[in-house]
């Protein structure tokens, strides 16, 4: 099924619906609140429409997202999927705009610095090319060779495509795959058929994937999904042959929740942590009344060897940087015995960033979880059967993901990968590496509760702070730091890959990535900081740093590698910037904290300076290292 | 089924389609006269009216829907088709 099916169908729908649209006063919430239901085409169209009555371009106050601007580009009908994609970006407040070429010419409108495409300013340039136009030119029982040629032209002609709207856009290029929409001529072997559409597509598919990573551009894997959900699901001949729609209006909904997940990812806006519930969700049965022999886990059972299953896609997901968290009813002596004991448990004590098993209600310890892991709350998806405390979740923090899983395990692993919720754009080291980080993390803690204070506390951790300019190396976690650091973030500019380099080639400029390293390991990249030497000021355009490793004096060791980096290139003066935004509260007094002084201050940020004539460096427990 | 019940069955899928509730709906009722009724409406209406009734449209007898009319006449033949 296409359909959204990872969250909840809600009563009455509709009527809120129509409430929510004669409402004098309708708000943003409660259009993401509508948007986040189990919703088909006819219902994605409708609240669409409400909202584009309400706010049609312009974008709301207050909103936390950075507003989209999707141009989709396309030889065929494309009209019906906006409304799917605006809602899609709703879905995760996203405010979205929409542009479609006019039909068939989105080349001359690439090319056409005056076109309606060029005034419309895309953010997102979308090209959903339809599987007839991807593969014209060929012919059955050409050679192999001839049969290449026009594929390969193609595949040149997009590569073109993406590289024109790259220069004249700057921002994020989307290619979606071919979608398979041929019916096959000679059979399974159909590959051995020189000219065949079907198997052109299988052929573009494979290098387009090839192109776009060496060109940066992301691919929206519909074919992926025609392959999970069969492509009468996707294509509607009928409906190519009556209007050119190549996507059929009933996945509508779908495609655009995928092109929004993509966006959203690009935005730092992806969920980073899991949060598990444990009796009927890791394992069959109540550990607390039945015993660690009791429960349902393992083989032996469709069930048990279920539960297994689950346990295995979460543990993957934490290896590929997903946080896991536990968030259960249970006192925590039976909660963790599985973890230390069963046999058959795949996720084990150390798999878990955070464990909280208590009798508090869960969205008070889903509060607690977030702030252990120094995540926002909107970046955990919360996994529980009990739609109790679903529902309980959904209502008290609207912002946590609860994905509308059934009471059998088997279909958990599914439903998580359909909602797209940890939707990533590139595989960095540090993503590997983090779950290492953060069970080091735990060590740390009780390392520090047996430290008598501070102090020693962190003398005794050996720490480096070891700072190395901006590298083709480090470019991929760079980018990716820049693009999702909300909370420690003076300034929250973001950078593409192309902008950073250019900090890289300009010298008048600094981009410095700083790794942590201390006696429990390597906490990887963990701050960023871009300057530029204006006369004698130097001014600080960005500091971001990871919040994981918050109060251990990162900080103020980071001003100095500042200073003595403005310093050595001529500067008399550090000029820091605040600029507020939702979620970077913590970081308001940034500035003052470290000994600046503010020289403007209202409510859109902050304006402070440092003189560094006479700056010595500030005593702390870590040691520089510049590389 | 009664044409009667089909126009009652089609109402709220139009009021739902253009979110309105003031469509009257009338054998004579077409694209023309409903503000926003444009090809993309009318492949949603005919893919709510697939769903509600649980059919699929012939490529052909989609060709031959002018108004509300050849939609309930449409309706009712398969309707009766599945007995």
């Amino acid at each position: 099924m296409t359909n959204l099916m990872w969250l909840p169908k809600v009563d009455g729908w509709r009527d809120t619906l129509k409430a929510f649209a004669k409402s004098p006063d309708p708000t943003w919430a409660q259009a993401v609140s509508l948007a986040n239901a189990c919703l088909d085409f006819s219902q994605t169209n409708a609240l669409d429409e409400i909202a584009r009555r309400r706010w049609g371009e312009t974008v709301p106050d207050g909103i936390t997202g950075k507003p989209v601007r999707i141009a989709v580009l396309g030889s065929s009908t494309l009209a019906h999927l906006q409304p799917s994609i605006r809602v899609g970006g709703l879905r995760r407040g996203l405010h979205v705009a929409v542009y479609e070429n006019d039909y068939g010419q989105y080349r001359q409108e690439l090319e056409d610095e005056g076109s309606a495409l060029y005034a419309f300013r895309p953010t997102v340039v979308l090209f959903a090319l339809d599987a007839v136009t991807l593969t014209s030119g060929l012919r059955i029982g050409q050679s192999q060779a001839d049969a290449r040629g026009p594929l390969d032209a193609t595949l040149e002609e997009v590569r073109h495509c993406w590289r024109l709207a790259r220069r004249a856009f700057g921002g994020m290029v989307i290619q979606q795959a071919c979608l398979p929409v041929f019916p096959s001529l000679l059979g399974n072997n159909e590959h051995r058929l020189t000219g065949s559409r079907a198997w052109a597509v299988t052929y573009l598919n494979d290098r387009l994937r090839a192109i776009a990573d060496e060109e940066g551009v992301e691919i929206l894997a519909v074919d992926a999904h025609v392959a999970e959900h069969g492509l009468g699901a996707w294509h509607s001949e009928a409906l190519w042959h009556r209007s050119k729609q190549e996507v059929a209006l009933t996945a509508a909904p779908l495609y655009g929740d995928l092109v929004a997940r993509l966006v959203a990812a690009k935005q730092g806006r992806s969920f980073k942590c899991l949060a598990l519930d444990l009796d009927n969700t890791l394992w069959g049965g109540v550990i607390g009344d039945d015993g660690l022999e009791g429960i349902t886990l393992g083989q032996g059972s469709a069930l048990g060897e279920a539960y297994v299953a689950f346990q295995a896609y979460a543990r993957d997901l934490s290896r590929r940087g997903v946080i896991l968290a536990v968030c259960s009813k249970n006192d925590e002596k039976n909660a963790r015995e599985p973890f230390e004991r069963h046999p058959d448990m795949i996720l084990r004590s150390q798999d878990i960033s955070c464990f909280v098993a208590n009798w508090t209600d869960k969205a008070t310890n889903l509060r607690h979880i977030a702030k252990e892991l120094n995540i926002g709350i909107d970046s955990i998806v919360f996994v529980d059967d009990n739609p109790f405390e679903r529902n309980l979740v959904r209502q008290e923090l609207p912002m946590v993901a609860v994905p509308e899983v059934s009471d059998d395990p088997t279909f958990f692993p599914r439903i998580l990968a359909a909602a797209g919720y940890f939707e990533g754009l590139a595989v960095t080291e540090d993503d590997l590496a983090r779950t290492t980080q953060y069970a080091g993390n735990q060590q740390r803690e009780s390392f520090r509760s047996q430290a008598t204070d501070m102090a020693s506390y962190l003398a005794g951790l050996e720490m480096r702070l070891i700072s190395r300019d901006f590298d083709r190396i480090g470019l991929q976690r760079i980018v990716q730091l820049i693009n999702k650091t909300n909370q420690f973030n003076l300034t929250t500019r973001r950078y593409t890959d192309a902008q950073v380099q250019g900090v890289m080639e300009d010298g008048n400029a600094v981009g410095l990535q700083l790794r942590l390293t201390d006696r429990f390991g390597d906490n990887g990249i963990i701050g960023i900081v871009i300057g530029r030497l204006e006369e004698t000021d130097f001014i600080i355009d960005t500091w971001l740093m990871s919040c994981r490793v918050l109060g251990r004096q990162v900080e103020v060791t980071t001003l100095n590698v500042i200073a003595e980096r403005a310093r050595a290139l001529g500067a008399r003066r550090l000029v820091g910037e605040y600029i507020a935004t939702a979620k970077n509260g913590m970081v308001r007094e940034h500035y003052q904290n470290l000994g600046f002084t503010v020289v403007h201050s209202d409510e859109l940020g902050s304006r402070s300076e440092l003189d560094i004539e006479g700056f010595s460096l500030r005593p702390t427990a870590i040691t520089m290292v510049s590389e | 089924m009664q044409d009667e019940a089909i126009y009652t069955a089609l109402a709220p899928i139009f009021e739902d389609v253009f979110m309105r509730d003031d469509i009257v709906l009338t054998p004579e009722l077409s694209a023309k006269d409903v503000a926003g009724w444009d090809s993309f409406k009318q492949i949603e209406i005919i893919i709510a009216v697939e769903s509600q009734f649980g059919f699929k449209f012939h490529t052909r007898e989609l060709d031959t829907l002018r108004n509300v009319g050849d939609l309930v006449r449409v309706v009712r033949e398969k309707n009766s088709a599945k007995g």
